[in-house]
């Protein structure tokens, strides 16, 4: 962790900015509820953004068809009144109760939030790189066995093998190889899925022998204490070579993983969070769970039962926060009150009916 | 119809299939665990499985996309496949895969 940075106060802190975190922050905000959103990805959208961004989605009411990206899209346009504040590509790492009740979460950049209210929204977990089945990788990990680059300098003059066959190796692999001695790449197939242009750029290096290209499978890492000598390759054909380097680079995209949130002290059953269906909240109260990573009797993954979760949430974290409030059930089509708080125009809205 | 799976460990597991399922659908519903985290999109490559290579022929090819996304998978042989590309039919009753790394 980082030096901690400023301190945060928002209403509510939402753990995940899929579709069902960002939903939240509406229904959250039409209860007068302020939201910051907390990401490990460095954009809002989740597994709508990374694992399927092209792909249709086929049963959000109403909308005959949409991508996960145009559903990201929509439904920041949607919160967009609310103003929440986003804090991406950083992962909440810890949670802990301040006396007077409010909740703290620290994120692995050193970022703090305090709020009255946690909603975990997380899917699947927390997206991290996916690590290579090498027996003994940890030790090298974050001292020569690398997943993602932060500082460049850290690679100049570096015998450097990079794996993957998207547009991460790919990048990479062009952008270091200035300022590296050597680099080889490593890809199972001679097929990549990157940009083209980069691609041609790859191929042109290798044919003139500024690059190393092999289509192998990662076996097996040499070194000690945590610095590595050499990789060894097996192909296909079950040939095995060893590449000597300084440093690996491997891109084999993201998975999720449950992450801290499993320490927050919260109840899981078999890596998911029980709640109650009448209002979501889980073991622990004031502290919310809705969408994939919560469990019920019946409960079915699905986008849409995310929102119908976030907006049974928002009715009890309004007793929360509003105390001395009633808590009014409203219509957005009715709703003078509503629509000023969604900034439309009432007469716009009104011969829409 | 059945499916053999061997499971990380070695063991053999009889499955029941069902047509028109994904192969890994029928893993989930046998009750094996088995990742599958994008839920059967052909996004993640959590769903590997290595086909036993007398069955190879009765499948169909994959395609591309698959192909793609197994360069996420680990330990990818010309054996590899994604459980949620196989559509299960008549023909396969019999079928023998094995999980493979990164699926569990």
């Amino acid at each position: 962790m980082t030096e901690p940075q400023e301190t945060y106060q928002t209403d509510a802190v939402i753990i995940g900015a899929g579709p069902t975190g960002l939903f939240s922050v509406f229904e959250l905000g039409l209860n007068d509820i302020k939201c910051a959103v907390v990401d490990i990805l460095d954009k809002p959208g989740g597994q709508c953004g990374e694992l399927y961004p092209e792909k249709p989605i086929y049963d959000i009411p109403a909308v005959p068809m949409c991508t996960g990206a145009e559903l990201t899209e929509r439904l920041l346009e949607q919160i967009k009144p609310f103003a929440p504040t986003f804090h991406l590509g950083q992962m909440a790492e810890s949670l802990i109760k301040l006396p007077e009740g409010k909740w703290r979460l620290t994120t692995d950049t050193g970022a703090v939030i305090e709020s009255r209210l946690v909603v975990i929204a997380a899917g699947g977990g927390s997206f991290t790189p996916k690590r290579p089945p090498i027996k003994d990788i940890e030790q090298y990990e974050g001292k020569s066995v690398f997943y993602s680059v932060r500082k460049k300098d850290k690679f100049r003059g570096k015998n450097i093998v990079i794996a993957g066959g998207g547009d991460s190796a790919l990048d990479w692999a062009l952008n270091l190889q200035s300022i590296a001695k050597r680099i080889t790449l490593v890809h199972r197939r001679d097929e990549f899925r990157a940009a083209p242009d980069s691609v041609g750029k790859m191929r042109a290096l290798v044919a003139e022998g500024k690059m190393d290209l092999k289509i192998a499978n990662f076996a097996e890492v040499k070194g000690e204490q945590g610095q590595v000598r050499s990789v060894t390759l097996v192909d296909d054909a079950k040939n095995a070579v060893d590449i000597p380097c300084d440093a690996i680079l491997a891109f084999y995209g993201l998975t999720m993983k449950l992450g801290p949130v499993a320490n927050f002290g919260i109840a899981l059953q078999d890596n998911l969070i029980p709640v109650n269906t009448a209002d979501f909240e889980t073991s622990v109260p004031t502290v919310f769970a809705v969408g994939d990573i919560n469990t019920y009797p019946g409960k079915m993954k699905l986008i849409l039962s995310g929102f119908h979760e976030a907006a049974l949430m928002a009715k009890k974290a309004f007793t929360y926060i509003h105390p001395d409030r009633r808590y009014r059930f409203q219509y957005t089509t009715s709703s003078s009150d509503i629509k000023g708080k969604l900034g439309v125009d009432k007469n716009v809205t009104q011969d829409h009916k | 119809m059945k499916v053999y799976l061997t499971d990380m460990e070695g063991k053999e597991h009889e499955l029941e299939a069902t047509e028109d399922w994904t192969l890994m659908e029928i893993i989930r519903e046998g009750g094996v665990p088995i990742l599958a985290q994008c839920g059967g999109s052909c996004a993640c490559a959590t769903c590997h499985v290595y086909v036993d290579p007398a069955w190879k022929s009765k499948l169909p090819e994959p395609n591309e996309e698959e192909v793609g996304m197994l360069d996420g998978a680990f330990d990818v042989t010309p054996d590899s496949r994604l459980a949620c590309q196989i559509v299960f039919t008549k023909d396969l009753d019999g079928l023998r895969v094995k999980l493979a790394t990164g699926s569990v």
